[in-house]
């Protein structure tokens, strides 16, 4: 029933990326005045805001659905059950995966890596193995490889980039070798934007029979994401950067890998059976799930799927690459901005830092405008170190940012120039 | 440009001032009292040297990088221990510590907190309070410190 909910009210009107001004209306939280000003939301890379058919299904299936999944004969937990599992099936969708049980549901990309970190990790990396991430991660795709390395005293080694923020290919080429265990790179930057060429990066660590784990948490609410053309071994993200609901994300594993994999966490959902000798662990996905799911998060996260992919993800692309291209060149023209990541291949981020202000000092001004940015070192702290900045003021962009917000954003800093000039 | 009055309060004359124009920025190499802090989710980062004559504290170094708040709540720090003896400096602390965390100011507070009470305003913006209060922690510190050496 959710299913139908959200295909109707994308089929009521013609889904054109061109008609923003339309696409704004489906965003309730878009119409609020902030400080007395009409919100300029540009923080979307932290997290996007909900379509009304996702806070509609989460409505829904709370008042007409609630039950556990997986578990109950009754009507009701047949339909949680069926729309849980057809989320599934949109996220393999999305994904372009060959089988719905090469998704697990997990809270987010952060668990989803750590998940591949606790389970692949821990069987496959031994003493002096090596495990290659980027310097542009998130910290989520460091600590638990730390951690990992820690343990088992294993070393990470780290992608160098560029002054635009582009990874050192031939220096990855060298870092690459029979001690690499396994390479977690991130897909498209959120501090930077920078847009890694995965194909070629998984094609390098596949010579090796290196698996790759590609962190798509800023990439999938961007970019088409085809696990299968990319080639990838996990590919993890988070369902409340895609305009779903917190808490709810998915990692994509090949099902040849995740079978010879441990469990990840032990309870209920993930057992066939158990006696106090011996447990026979759940099939595919079910091995990795292991007591009750979040079931309105995930149906959410299906309407909400369905909403964006409604819209036609290369339209989106085009739009967004528009946006991207008018804000670098309107804050270009402050001559004390700087910009942090100027890759070719970028998207969706405009990061900057300003002479002799502090972001924070910007982001607090900005906010009394009514505008909502990021300001810190985005949980990137060895991209910030890289750049010589303690911070950087971020811009990032969704498809119902409009060029009018680019403007209210260059307006906003010109205030902050003159409160500090 | 006509400014809310919101931002005003946040960024008066005086605090501005002190950003733009830090005092006391050089560095003590032979002070009695070292002390840093950073906070590194904003990359604030302030260091403090104390210099003590006799009992009371002769000279200050005060070295920073950070935002507004922060840089200027180190400037101003440097500003309000000089002459005073370790533990009116502690109580001053206190007093300003109280104030970041909305404890309601008596007479001889106010008279105590002088021009520092300009950051009363920031309390309307609760996450610049801990750019406000580095300065003051790191002190604390290194005072303590300091005693249990002594
Ligand atoms: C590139 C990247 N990876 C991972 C994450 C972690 O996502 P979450 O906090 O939703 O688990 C984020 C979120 O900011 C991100 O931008």
């Amino acid at each position: 029933m959710t299913n139908s909910a959200a295909s109707k009210s994308v089929a009521e009107r013609p889904p054109l990326i061109q008609d923003i001004a339309r696409i704004r209306e489906d965003f309730p939280i878009l119409k609020q005045t902030v400080h007395g000003k009409p919100l300029v939301y540009l923080d979307n890379a932290a997290t996007t805001q909900k379509p009304q058919v996702v806070i509609d299904t989460l409505v829904r299936y709370y008042t007409t659905e609630n039950s556990n999944v997986h578990r109950g004969v009754h009507y009701l937990s047949e339909q949680a059950t069926q729309d849980y599992e057809s989320a599934r099936t949109k996220i393999r969708r999305l994904l372009n995966a060959s089988d719905d049980c090469e998704i697990i549901f997990t809270r987010g990309a952060t668990e989803g890596i750590n998940l591949v970190a606790h389970s692949y990790g821990r069987q496959h990396i031994g003493e002096g193995d090596e495990i290659i991430i980027s310097a542009m991660e998130h910290h989520s795709n460091i600590v638990p490889w730390q951690i990992l390395c820690q343990e088992k005293g294993a070393r990470l080694r780290v992608i160098p980039i560029n002054d635009d923020g582009e990874l050192l290919m031939d220096d990855y080429a060298k870092l690459l070798g029979h001690r690499t265990k396994l390479v977690s790179i991130v897909h498209l930057s959120n501090s930077l934007g920078t847009i890694n060429p995965i194909e070629q990066i998984v094609e390098m660590a596949h010579s090796y029979g290196v698996p790759v784990l590609v962190d798509g948490a800023q990439a999938v609410p961007h970019l088409p994401v085809d696990v299968r053309r990319l080639g990838c071994d996990f590919y993890v993200f988070s369902g409340h950067k895609l305009f779903g609901p917190t808490g709810i994300g998915a990692v994509y594993g090949r099902a040849e890998l995740l079978d010879s994999m441990p469990p990840y966490q032990g309870g209920g959902d993930m057992i066939k059976s158990v006696t106090f000798e011996k447990t026979l662990y759940n099939s595919l996905p079910y091995k990795f799930e292991a007591g009750t799911p979040n079931i309105a998060g995930a149906i959410g996260l299906g309407a909400a799927i369905d909403y964006f992919t409604a819209l036609e993800l290369d339209k989106i692309c085009a739009y967004e690459h528009e946006l991207l291209k008018y804000g670098t060149k309107r804050l270009s023209t402050i001559g004390s901005l700087r910009l942090i990541g100027t890759a070719r291949e970028k998207a969706g981020i405009l990061s900057f830092v300003i002479e002799g202000i502090h972001a924070h000092d910007i982001g607090t001004i900005l906010d009394s405008e009514g505008i909502a940015i990021r300001t810190g070192h985005h949980c990137t702290q060895p991209v910030m170190d890289r750049f010589g900045v303690p911070a950087t003021a971020r811009a990032s962009l969704a498809f119902y940012n409009t060029k009018a917000d680019i403007d209210a954003l260059v307006k906003g800093l010109d205030r902050v120039l003159e409160i500090f000039s | 440009m006509v400014r809310s009055d919101k931002l005003d309060d946040l960024y008066q004359e005086l605090i501005l001032d002190h950003y733009k124009n830090p005092r006391n920025r050089h560095y003590i190499e032979e002070a009695d009292i070292k002390a840093e802090a950073d906070n590194p989710f904003c990359g604030d980062e302030i260091a403090l040297q104390l210099k003590l004559a006799n009992s009371h504290v002769g000279e200050v170094g005060y070295q920073g990088k950070g935002c507004s708040i922060c840089r200027a709540s180190g400037s101003m720090l440097s500003e309000a221990v000089v002459g005073r003896t370790l533990e009116e400096i502690e109580e001053l602390a206190a007093t300003f510590k109280g104030m970041m965390r909305g404890r309601e100011l008596s007479k001889i507070d106010t008279e105590t907190l002088g021009e520092l009470k300009v950051f009363l305003d920031i309390l309307k913006y609760p996450i610049r309070i801990k750019c406000a209060l580095l300065a003051w922690v790191a002190l604390e510190e290194g005072i303590q410190k300091f005693r249990s050496r002594a």
